[in-house]
């Protein structure tokens, strides 16, 4: 049977292998085959693997003994740059980890051996998932499969593109303030960010470790479901994960209660095609049945500024491992101290090094106070605003994912305020450590070329069920998926 | 606002080897960051709790040591010097 890449579902997918229309291999070969044609344009993967036919041929073995066989086996999946594979290079898409070969598997690659899936390769981002635009890479930008002069989002872009240019049928990526759920939005797919501590950060290359979350990026709800059912649970590698029912088990409301955070939701800077499309978004959640509640919180908008100390604080001391002495590459110095110095201030690009400055000011004596210490406690405000309103019985925020459709390539690079503003929306799932989507909401007509937008829920913690129920009503409506 | 020497004694701090040519166009950047996220301090948030994330203490017994060496030449196949078993770095004292 012919294989249309830019159709398939991973459960659509898993039915065909089921039956015989074709096997893993062919699968397989099919998402080679457009990676080989497109990627030279898109870039978003740094590297197709050499094995993939022979992870493939193993699972049409397993799947042909029918034993063991789960929704994910034969399924082709990208990994981002900056999650683990034993065996295989990793990067980060950074020069300072040139070389690199990871020693160990990441508990979500682990867990996704298990199942049988086949791991296509490993995705552009930028350089340690710190940027919006891809653009941040050390191995050049990732362009968007909708219109090639503009960017994929960030900092996740090439699990995104991957997955939008149909050169994959869903990607790992991960979220730190926004870099699965943008990438989303600008690419027409379903991003996912969970619960902090819902899915195990062993074997991520730590970015904020109080932020940081690994999850999937997909076609449809479904298959973020999926896939994310697949990677989560307690881990003993990562002290910060919880069980499933952590938060207690939440029963499926019949009818929902979204709370519009209008003030937040229309704050200036928010362009008027992604405003004119959130209304839109909101008009068919009413007709889903949805009860609309609009909701007062008055510190979301101390949200960005204060994620923008908190992480680049949490970079500062994470990237303080990268020294060019246990592992990754080395920029020889005279001494020890230049070849420290050399390594650091050589082989990280410049966003890197702008964001472990900022964090090395904001924790030196002096300035914690007024800086760190500050935005810790605003965190927690952040934290009540959501509960007060979650307690009221609402069920999901609804805002834009971002303020504006894809930007063009180097449209923003020169500002790097301008490029953390995009974050306005999503940094406060991390802020708080709840669970939000972004889901594909409609297209906005820009130079002739149709431009994805995205619809952002956000639940209260361990509810992503919340998130996958509303979500599979408002795509049914659209009418988009498989 | 920060000075040409907060700059140079952030990069000290931070093991940065910034070019000469970079560095006043760092110092206008993460001036202008550091402004936009002075807003925080509007917040009188004093009275709020200044723990991240619900605290729980997560221990383990310490038990099931792996055997020794077992992960020993992984590692060091990625260490960029090495000599025997060891990680090689040029003479400190």
């Amino acid at each position: 049977m012919n294989i249309d890449t830019n159709k398939l579902t991973i459960t659509s997918a898993h039915k065909h292998l089921m039956s015989g229309d074709f096997s893993a291999r062919e699968l397989a070969q099919a998402y080679l085959d457009v990676i080989e044609k497109k990627n030279k344009d898109i870039n978003a993967y740094l590297e197709v693997f050499d094995d993939v036919l022979e992870q493939a041929t193993q699972a049409d073995k397993r799947i042909a003994s029918k034993k063991n066989v789960h929704l994910l086996t034969g399924i082709p999946l990208a990994m981002k740059d900056n999650i683990l594979i034993k065996g295989y290079r990793c990067g980060a898409a950074s020069k300072i980890l040139e070389g690199y070969y990871a020693t160990y598997d990441s508990t979500v690659a682990r867990k996704l051996k298990e199942t049988g899936a086949v791991f296509l390769g490993r995705t552009n981002m930028d350089e340690f998932a710190m940027g919006t635009s891809t653009e941040n890479s050390a191995y050049g930008p990732t362009k968007n499969p909708h219109d090639t002069s503009r960017v994929p989002g960030g900092s996740s872009g090439g699990s995104a593109a991957a997955v939008a240019m149909g050169g994959a049928l869903a990607a790992l990526g991960s979220d730190t303030g926004g870099s699965i759920r943008q990438p989303a939005s600008f690419c027409g797919l379903v991003g996912l960010k969970p619960t902090y501590g819902a899915v195990s950060r062993y074997g991520l290359m730590a970015m904020g470790s109080s932020l940081d979350q690994i999850s999937p990026l997909a076609r449809t709800m479904q298959d973020a479901e999926t896939l994310f059912n697949s990677i989560r649970g307690l881990d003993p590698h990562d002290g910060t994960t919880i069980s499933p029912d952590m938060y207690g088990v939440a029963e499926i409301p019949k009818k929902f209660v979204i709370g519009v955070p209008e003030e937040f939701a229309y704050s200036k800077g928010v362009s008027e095609s992604v405003v004119k499309n959130f209304k839109e978004s909101i008009e068919r959640l009413k007709v889903l049945g949805c009860e609309i509640r609009s909701v007062k919180m008055h510190n979301l908008p101390y949200a960005l500024p204060a994620y923008y100390i908190i992480m680049p604080a949490e970079v500062s001391s994470n990237l303080a491992r990268y020294d060019g002495v246990k592992f990754g590459a080395l920029e020889e110095g005279e001494d020890l101290m230049q070849d420290y110095f050399r390594t650091r201030g050589r082989l990280f690009g410049k966003e890197a090094r702008r964001r472990i400055m900022l964090g090395t000011y904001v924790l030196s004596a002096g300035y914690y106070d007024a800086y760190y210490k500050k935005a810790v406690a605003v965190r927690n405000l952040i934290r009540q605003d959501f509960k007060n309103v979650f307690a009221e019985g609402v069920h999901a925020i609804a805002t834009p994912t971002a303020p504006s459709p894809a930007f063009k390539i180097g449209e923003k690079i020169n500002d790097p305020l301008q490029l953390y503003v995009e974050d306005i929306f999503t940094v406060t799932a991390n802020i708080s450590g709840m669970p939000a989507i972004s889901l594909p909401s409609g297209f906005s007509l820009v130079d002739g070329k149709q431009l994805p937008l995205g619809l952002q829920l956000q639940a209260p913690h361990g509810r992503e069920q919340y998130l996958f129920e509303i979500g599979k009503k408002f795509e049914k409506i659209r009418g988009e998926a498989e | 606002m920060l000075t040409p020497k907060d700059i140079d004694n952030l990069a000290q701090l931070a093991r940065l080897d910034i070019p000469a040519d970079e560095k006043e166009t760092l110092r206008k950047e993460v001036d202008s960051i550091l402004g936009y996220v002075s807003e925080i301090q509007k917040l009188s948030g004093t009275e709020v709790k200044k723990e991240v994330g619900e605290v729980r203490n997560v221990l383990r017994e310490d038990d099931n040591p792996h055997l020794p060496g077992e992960f020993s030449e992984d590692l060091l196949a990625e260490v960029p010097h090495r000599q025997d078993n060891f990680v090689k770095v040029k003479k400190i004292l």
